[in-house]
């Protein structure tokens, strides 16, 4: 009796260690999967972009010639899309989660509605956020394809996630430091703009920064409000434009070999540029956050 | 006592704390934050008057049977056709492939993450999926063309240049670390006692993980896959760029075949006439687009309401 119940065990055993094995193989698999293909995807980046990087690759415009070709355009685009899409968005996603977090009396329907249609603009597909540029901003506004409109597209997609960090950002405040403000006779507005704010001020920043990183990258709403034309001359707010996604986006459908290179050169910049500002949001998180 | 501290008890002098009376300066910062609001609200009623009242104009002239159950997308011919049908199927197989990747791995990453990882290898295995999850869709999509089809092909698959399989690949990586990043979070709410009472009664960390863990952070991991099949549909330049814009019902994945949103992108960039019936194209399959990802959204929020469990 005992030896068979300890061979069971036994066979038990080996089972579990085989089962366990297998597991830890396919959870080694699925970090493979993302991290190989990242890894893939930057390698082959780098290896057909590098070479076509120069001084006269960012400073140089876009052209039929692949040897000419160049970027400024696109970079200068870019550039001014990311000042246009700081001073949008950044008050009205901090002036909403203010209201949100700091004014609102969570009890009334319509500000429960505000929180729900918040999170489900957050779900809506881009391209859907290029739809309402096209139709309102190019035509109905009659704006034309300018780049302010996309500015405009580009602030209205990414406002859900600024209003997010910053209502997270203002929620780790404490209640203790606005209690303390009102009980020294602080109105509102007083504890709001001179305690609550200033504390909450690192992840807001944060939070922007990220978002404003993923709004220089988006392609679909740009597309809808018509970047792609071919602009050989410095965009203006009002004028023709160009971004970098944009760019990539028409070197990518050239058939030629080297407008592929091309591409890929203008992604090595479009993702030093998101890196900055990745490395930027992050120094800033750790530099200023406080834990309270 | 003086006058003063007698008049102070009866009431007649107030403390020069200050009167608290109605400050207008309160009031017109509280109005001006609530029309910040107000955008958000606006932007919602905005694509539904964008999307609807075109689409209106758009079924004033094709027959919305027609529209929803016609296998033939053909607006520029003659005769034309407006059946959205292989749109539709290109959308969900897309989303199919994707989902092959993401559902797997996504979790395995999570529960690498949360039941097995040291600290050490979480700090490092936290940003690289970060950055993993900010690169821009464009870049997904020429690595998709550029790499990853001529990639298949070289492994001896008979892949068309642009096709499904490839594409909706490439989408379920670029969602790994969305699935993985929200199901570590629902996994992470599992409170330690819950693990430690399993490995008290002698199970493996295999055991605790897919019985404890993952059950106990179901409503999370479903509501992350929900995102992503979201995210999925409503993918644009990956589609656009990687599976070609031919719109065709194939359930063949090394053929390529035209997404509703690839659609729209590939309508939207030709400079297509205001009020011609391709413009208005534009606006139906956007609303079809709208609506498939809304009811996504809203059966992700009830599931995760219905099944949550809460901890105390």
């Amino acid at each position: 009796m005992t030896s068979t119940s300890a061979l069971g065990s036994r066979r038990a055993l080996t089972q579990d260690r085989v089962i366990n094995w297998l597991f830890l193989s396919f959870l080694a698999l699925s970090l493979l999967v993302g991290f190989l293909l990242l890894g893939a995807l930057l390698v082959d980046v780098f290896r057909k972009g590098v070479g076509e990087l120069s001084w006269s690759f960012l400073t140089n415009p876009p052209s039929s010639l692949p040897s000419r070709a160049g970027a400024r355009p696109a970079i200068l685009g870019t550039i001014y899309m990311m000042i246009l899409l700081v001073v949008l968005t950044v008050p009205l996603g901090v002036g909403t989660a203010i209201y949100l977090e700091e004014y609102a009396n969570k009890n009334r329907w319509y500000n429960r509605w505000l929180e729900i249609n918040i999170q489900n603009l957050a779900g809506v597909p881009s391209i859907v956020y290029g739809i309402l540029g096209l139709a309102f901003l190019v035509r109905g506004l009659g704006l034309g394809r300018v780049l302010l409109a996309g500015a405009l597209i580009l602030t209205l997609l990414v406002l859900p996630t600024v209003i997010v960090a910053a209502r997270e950002a203002l929620r780790a405040v404490p209640d203790s430091i606005r209690q303390g403000a009102f009980a020294l006779g602080a109105s509102q507005w007083q504890v709001v703009s001179r305690q609550v704010l200033p504390a909450a001020i690192p992840g807001i920043a944060t939070g922007a920064i990220l978002a404003l990183a993923r709004a220089i990258g988006e392609t679909a709403p740009l597309l809808m409000v018509g970047a792609l034309a071919f602009i050989a001359f410095n965009p203006t707010i009002l004028g023709d434009f160009t971004a970098l996604p944009i760019q990539i986006f028409q070197w990518i459908s050239r058939p030629q070999e080297e407008f592929r290179h091309k591409a890929a050169a203008a992604i090595i910049v479009l993702l030093a540029l998101l890196l900055v500002m990745n490395a930027f949001a992050v120094w800033i998180r750790n530099r200023y956050e406080r834990r309270w | 006592m003086s006058t003063r501290d007698v008049e102070l008890l009866r009431g007649d002098a107030r403390p020069s704390l200050g009167s608290s009376g109605r400050r207008w300066g309160e009031d017109g910062i509280r109005a001006l934050l609530l029309v910040c609001a107000c955008v958000s609200v606006l932007t919602t009623l905005g694509i539904i008057i964008a999307l609807v009242q075109p689409a209106i104009e758009f079924f004033r002239e094709v027959n919305l049977i027609d529209f929803i159950t016609g296998t033939r997308w053909a607006p520029l011919f003659k005769p034309s056709s407006f059946g959205v049908l292989p749109l539709i199927s290109a959308t969900l197989l897309l989303t199919f492939w994707a989902a092959v990747i993401f559902i797997p791995f996504g979790l395995g990453t999570a529960i690498f993450l949360s039941e097995y990882a040291r600290p050490g290898v979480r700090r490092v295995l936290k940003p690289a999926l970060e950055i993993l999850a900010g690169i821009p869709t464009v870049v997904f999509g020429f690595f998709a063309l550029v790499f990853f089809t001529p990639f298949l092909q070289d492994i001896g698959l008979g892949l068309e240049t642009f096709n499904i399989v490839g594409a909706g690949v490439v989408i379920g990586v670029m969602l790994i670390p969305t699935v993985a990043s929200i199901s570590e979070d629902a996994m992470a709410a599992v409170p330690q006692d819950l693990r430690a009472g399993a490995y008290a009664l002698g199970a493996t960390r295999f055991h605790v993980a897919t019985r404890v863990v993952v059950p106990s952070a179901f409503s999370g991991i479903i509501a992350s896959y929900i995102l992503a099949i979201s995210r999925a549909i409503g993918e644009t330049v990956i589609a656009l760029i990687a599976a070609g814009t031919i719109a065709r019902i194939t359930f063949n994945p090394e053929e390529g075949a035209a997404s509703m949103a690839a659609f729209i992108a590939a309508t939207g960039v030709g400079d297509v006439p205001t009020g011609s019936i391709e413009y208005k194209t534009i606006f139906a399959v956007g609303l079809t687009l709208f609506v498939f990802t809304l009811v996504m959204n809203i059966f992700s929020t009830r599931l995760v309401r219905r099944y949550r469990e809460v901890y105390e």
